[in-house]
């Protein structure tokens, strides 16, 4: 019954969007299609784009924006969504646009710079004020009597770097290596009491629910639920060591090449990079790529000693993928199968 | 539903093809035909033909996996306990909204329409506020060592409710046309307030409690939206089967997923007809009264 009622609004915005004045005017429609978190970035940075668009070419260009979770948006650009260009939450999800659709070649994550992703992010731990449990680092997250409220890593993509992240720490212990890292994660994961299907249930459940002593979240959502939910009810911990989140962006080949977009989609990407899309990055609490943009936003990040990137310590998604996450992976296996 | 209809094939039994007044049968049939190959022949045999799209090993990996078993046998468990609940205390509400006035009846009668009405996450995330170790309810049922929410417990709380307007609906037009004359008689018969009920009314109502059952049921074991935020999601323990289907999904297993629909579907499809076959058995054995 949601379903329909979703089409219904699909229709209706699709009716206001083709008969609107927008479609008249002579210029260029994109879509992007974007996961979860990203709304008002984009909102705001595709206001940018256009103006810039504008003073460049004379060219109208307005676009659309589509947002869900990172793994279903990814289905629906396979099943036939015109997408131009995908923002997504981690590269495995483009990667199916590849290896699923063929829509876009295999080296799409070489195409931009810094492995196709203009912002970062890192995952963080959000604990009530005054941190009342003494949460300071992954180990204490493993404490027995601590709750801790993230997504499942199986449905949610966003949470899949949590799990690496607490899977990095550990090898990084004195002595770590792959089966006290297993172990640690087991242990971790027992401490979840609610094992939400999306980032935004998860934060539901430790926010609205008062369920749980800490939520895995990452750095950008964290200060944003600080900010919409009134500061002073929450503290932001720093772990000593994290991973960096990268969100990666591309052109769908196959439906520019269709739509005769690929300029203008190619440079919606490009102008990410900018120090206009770079600012706007940082105020929306996503890490800037340009260090003299970072530089003047590094009051506002916090601060953790050392960063670990998916390919320095997982050696990519693929791998990442098929060890942990696949079926009978790791995160399997903590839950006896 | 299903009363009328049969009601004059018994009040005409020598007659095999009635003679119609309006004519149009074969335009019809032709678009009952049309209609439901494309909304659900054509959707459904697609996901069968997806579900072998890696093979019958993979569907078969797939099917007798444990994980995926314990998530079957826990949909199938609480849309079954949720659908009996239902037919209870769905009686009991028909009961009192037709056979008793009483204030505000009309109000109450449309907000048992609202578990339709509303988008079932919203009624998922209502009943977790409610339902949760800090919610209101909850609080207190924690207290007495009840734990519903994160639990299977939980799960058929949200299916009872989303449940519950298929039973009443279904009966309260049968108990409409069911005269309180008839327990009267009964009465004057001799027999009691229960072998009244027992043995003059429930017969009556057991087809229309069956289509209830039989919908409420159906409805809960598809459900997602409302259970996904009161099932606490633990694997092995409070995982529903659409959520592996979903997870199956999010790793672009699409035969997988599609597997574990073709079950579904298949069970479902067997439950369905054996409430059928139960159904006539009730309409044959009481029609004639």
């Amino acid at each position: 019954m949601s379903a329909g009622r979703g089409y219904f609004w699909v229709a209706l915005a699709l009716i206001a969007v083709f008969t609107g004045p927008a479609a008249r005017a002579a210029g260029v429609k994109l879509l992007n299609v974007s996961y979860d978190p990203t709304r008002e970035f984009y909102e705001e940075y595709n206001k940018a784009f256009a103006a810039y668009w504008k003073s460049k070419t004379g060219d109208v260009v307005s676009i659309n924006q589509s947002h869900g979770g990172s793994g279903k948006q990814a289905r629906s650009v396979i099943d036939g969504l015109e997408a131009d260009v995908v923002t997504l939450a981690l590269a495995y999800d483009i990667d199916a646009l590849a290896t699923q659709g063929g829509l876009i070649p295999k080296n799409w994550q070489t195409r931009l710079p810094n492995n196709s992703t203009p912002y970062t992010s890192t995952i963080v731990f959000l604990v009530r004020k005054g941190n009342p449990k003494n949460i300071r680092d992954w180990g204490d997250l493993a404490r027995p009597g601590i709750a801790v409220i993230t997504p499942s890593p199986k449905t949610s993509g966003g949470a899949r770097w949590n799990y690496l992240a607490a899977w990095a720490w550990a090898l990084n212990q004195p002595g770590g290596n792959d089966a006290s890292a297993e172990a640690f994660v087991k242990k971790l994961y027992h401490n979840v009491p609610v094992l939400d299907s999306g980032a935004r249930g998860a934060t539901v459940t430790f926010v609205e629910r008062g369920i749980g002593d800490v939520l895995l979240a990452w750095e950008n959502e964290a200060y944003l639920a600080i900010k919409e939910l009134g500061p002073g009810k929450f503290d932001i911990i720093a772990p000593s060591l994290s991973i960096v989140a990268e969100p990666p962006v591309s052109v769908v080949d196959q439906n520019v090449d269709a739509h005769g977009t690929r300029k203008v989609a190619e440079e919606y990407l490009r102008y990410l990079y900018s120090a206009q899309g770079q600012e706007i990055v940082a105020r929306h609490f996503y890490r800037p790529r340009d260090a003299a943009v970072a530089a003047l936003h590094a009051a506002q990040f916090v601060n953790i000693p050392r960063l670990v990137t998916i390919d320095g310590v997982f050696g990519g998604w693929a791998k990442a993928q098929a060890t942990h996450f696949a079926d009978h992976g790791t995160f399997d296996r903590i839950y006896g199968q | 539903m299903a009363t009328p209809a049969a009601a004059i094939d018994l009040d005409n039994p020598l007659r095999r093809t009635p003679r119609r007044v309006l004519p149009g049968f074969g335009l019809t049939l032709g678009y009952t035909m049309l209609y439901l190959s494309l909304l659900v022949l054509i959707p459904l045999s697609a996901v069968f033909i997806r579900s072998l799209g890696s093979g019958w090993g993979h569907f078969w990996d797939v099917v007798t996996d444990r994980r995926v078993l314990a998530a079957l046998r826990l949909s199938f468990g609480a849309s079954l306990m949720a659908a009996s609940i239902n037919i209870i205390f769905g009686l009991v509400v028909a009961w009192v909204l037709v056979r008793y006035p009483f204030p505000f009846k009309r109000l109450v009668d449309a907000s048992v329409d609202l578990p339709f009405a509303l988008p079932t996450a919203v009624a998922g995330i209502a009943l977790t506020a409610l339902y949760a170790p800090t919610g209101w309810l909850g609080a207190r049922l924690l207290s007495l060592g009840v734990a519903v929410a994160f639990t299977p417990l939980g799960i058929i709380v949200a299916l009872t409710f989303i449940g519950l307007p298929f039973v009443v609906r279904t009966l309260q037009p049968v108990l409409e046309d069911l005269d309180n004359e008839v327990e009267q008689a009964a009465a004057t018969l001799g027999a009691s307030g229960l072998q009244a009920f027992v043995r003059v009314i429930l017969p009556a109502l057991w087809p229309a409690l069956l289509t209830g059952f039989a919908l409420a049921f159906a409805r809960a074991v598809g459900e997602y939206g409302s259970v996904i935020f009161i099932a606490g999601n633990m694997p092995m323990k409070s995982e529903i089967a659409p959520l592996l289907i979903v997870t199956k999904l999010e790793q672009y297993d699409y035969a997988g997923a599609t597997a574990i629909a073709v079950v579904m579907l298949v069970a479902s499809f067997a439950i369905m007809l054996a409430i059928n076959a139960l159904q006539h058995f009730a309409l044959t054995r009481h029609g004639g009264r």
